[in-house]
């Protein structure tokens, strides 16, 4: 490194300058109070845990996405977190261990080692909530609106929600007897619903008619709600499990429907986000404008098992900063701020400590310094007017 | 990307062209000829659809970010770029060609590790690995045909249509790895929020692919 770039960051690692920040953080209060009024308490992980902890059950991709280091006291290998769900289920299950259902949530920054998404950030700021012991779509029901609450916390508006099952495709190659090695091309080509690459490789198993059609058609089974229709007919006959996914997502969809009548839903069958590490129901919010999802979520039970309980367990989860860049508030800056000379004075200190008390910004001079209260940002001054030190607007001469 | 404008990724040349009788199948007609307009942003017949004129190799970068909808691609771009932000949900069975590797038809097999002169690194990289075999990756921008001539590398792994430059220069077909055709592309979030419009596209494309036929 030269004496010219000390100043560069890493790729893809940013920081937050004084306006945003102070955005970020009206924000990150305001998500945090919303939370708490619906019961969710908040849960501070660790920024770094022992690996095995920190990837049970999550698969492959989170395992590339985490920094490994060595704990020097050990010998042992340390992440540093990724994705804080598998931390916070981690302290449902072994932790708190309630029998009655937990809300938690959180609100950190992550590491990745490789930047995802158009802002190419590796150290996302993750927020999220999650919602253990309870198995129904009721759950699932109310992380959803929760995630669209929060979105409108936000300012975000004219979010579209995207809902998919993954036991459908699961139920599927289950009862197909697909082996790991043929389901991973198959997943590959339907995540991309690309039909050439699917029918290519259902060719090559050896299926009947049946399965090669459901599989074929599964890449088609998204739209609006005819889609659902379209999937109990196509799916028709398929095992209890591709059916009862359907159907969970029928019941869902019906819920979503008469809670928020007037957000617009979109159907996938074949919607395999986090395939390796959900269960269930799969849920995202999309916003024009974005060409990725703005925040996601859906249903990972028994992820705890590894820690000693399996639990039911939905949730959601977003990037604070990526929610903040879609706010269309105006930014307020230093707005307000009071600039006070620098003098002993009991008198003015007993002023300044006051007007702080009320939550006004008080910003004292230093002996010598340069610019004034204009070049402070400060729109108004401590005066002594009368013997009193009064707050007046400031003059520019 | 906005509301209600359906953005179509095209790059020049013989895409282009192959891939206009097809959008005229689905009644979308440029108002601008790009080789004569200097415009990156066409205009068409249809108000609500736009079409972008970039690079070939940037067409999936700009569908996977939403800056356009939808797009057409290659599928040697797509499986060097790693089509997994993408729906590629059409086979346009257009600009059709076959990525294969070539070199010279008398070279023997090396003991020691073969160079391999191509602009597809991860193509070429994935399949030698699925071989079995470690290879050097010389990247070239262009002209691969003229690394084994000048022993700058053993082999190279291209696209091939005709063949005629290769056997002009000397060099012959030895192994297959893909058909190349383009596909249709459609970002994730467009095809979830606009999915009235383009599942119609989708279909109004498929029936003049199979016209095609």
């Amino acid at each position: 490194m030269s004496r010219q770039d000390r100043w560069l960051l890493p790729e893809g690692i940013e920081e937050v300058l004084p306006i945003e920040a102070q955005q970020l953080e009206t924000l990150r209060r305001r998500l945090l109070d919303l939370f708490r009024t619906w019961g969710y308490e908040l849960v501070i992980p660790p920024l770094v845990e022992y690996l095995e902890s920190l990837l049970t059950g999550t698969g492959n991709d989170l395992d590339l996405q985490t920094f490994k280091i060595t704990d020097q006291l050990t010998g042992r290998l340390m992440g540093v977190r990724a994705d804080m769900t598998p931390q916070v289920a981690r302290i449902d299950a072994h932790r708190l261990k309630r029998t009655t259902p937990v809300r938690l949530c959180y609100l950190g920054t992550v590491l990745h080692t490789m930047s995802d998404g158009l802002a190419r950030s590796r150290n996302p700021l993750q927020v999220g909530a999650e919602l253990y012991g309870h198995a129904g779509i009721e759950s699932d029901l109310e992380v959803l609106c929760l995630m669209l609450e929060t979105l409108a916390a936000t300012g975000v508006q004219d979010v579209h929600l995207d809902l998919g099952h993954v036991g459908i495709y699961r139920g599927l190659v289950r009862e197909a007897g697909l082996d790991s090695e043929q389901e991973k091309t198959l997943f590959d080509a339907l995540q991309r619903k690309a039909h050439t690459d699917i029918e290519e490789s259902l060719a090559k198993f050896a299926l009947t008619k049946t399965y090669r059609q459901r599989f074929a058609q599964l890449a088609d089974l998204n739209g609006g709600a005819e889609a659902l229709e379209e999937g109990r007919r196509v799916l028709h006959g398929a095992s209890a499990e591709t059916m009862n996914a359907l159907e969970d997502l029928c019941s869902l969809a019906q819920a979503v429907r008469r809670r928020l009548p007037h957000t617009p839903l979109h159907f996938d069958l074949a919607e395999l986000r986090g395939y390796r590490y959900h269960t269930g129901a799969v849920f995202a919010a999309y916003v024009p404008g974005q060409g990725q999802a703005v925040a996601q979520g859906g249903r990972y039970d028994d992820i705890g098992a590894v820690f000693g309980r399996a639990r039911p367990a939905t949730g959601f989860s977003a990037d604070l900063k990526t929610l903040a860049g879609l706010t269309t508030a105006p930014a307020a800056a230093h707005v307000g701020g009071i600039f006070a000379p620098c003098a002993d004075d009991a008198a003015l200190d007993a002023q300044i400590r006051k007007l702080r008390a009320e939550g006004e910004c008080v910003v004292c001079a230093l002996p010598g310094q340069t610019g004034g209260a204009r070049e402070m940002g400060c729109e108004r001054v401590l005066e002594l007017r009368q013997g009193v030190w009064t707050v007046v607007k400031r003059e520019d001469r | 990307m906005t509301s209600n404008t359906l953005t179509i990724a095209l790059s020049k040349g013989r895409l282009f062209k192959e891939a206009l009788p097809l959008l005229a199948h689905a009644g979308i007609i440029p108002k601008d000829d790009p080789d004569t307009s200097r415009k990156l942003i066409l205009d068409t017949n249809q108000a609500d659809v736009k079409l972008v004129i970039i690079r070939a190799a940037d067409v999936p970068t700009y569908v996977e970010y939403g800056a356009a909808d939808i797009g057409v691609a290659g599928k040697d771009v797509l499986m060097e770029h790693g089509g997994d932000g993408l729906y590629e949900p059409l086979d346009l069975k257009i600009a059709r060609c076959r990525m294969m590797v070539a070199g010279r038809p008398a070279a023997a097999d090396h003991a020691r590790r073969l160079r391999i002169a191509t602009k597809y690194v991860d193509i070429t990289r994935r399949y030698y690995a699925a071989q079995g075999v470690q290879v050097e990756i010389i990247k070239l921008y262009g002209s691969m045909e003229l690394a084994p001539l000048v022993g700058l590398a053993d082999r190279i792994v291209d696209l091939v249509d005709t063949g005629n430059t290769l056997k002009a220069n000397g060099l012959q077909a030895l192994e297959h790895i893909a058909d190349i055709s383009a596909r249709l592309i459609v970002n994730k979030a467009a095809m979830k929020m606009k999915h009235v419009q383009i599942k119609k596209l989708i279909a109004l494309l498929s029936a003049a692919v199979a016209g095609n036929k």
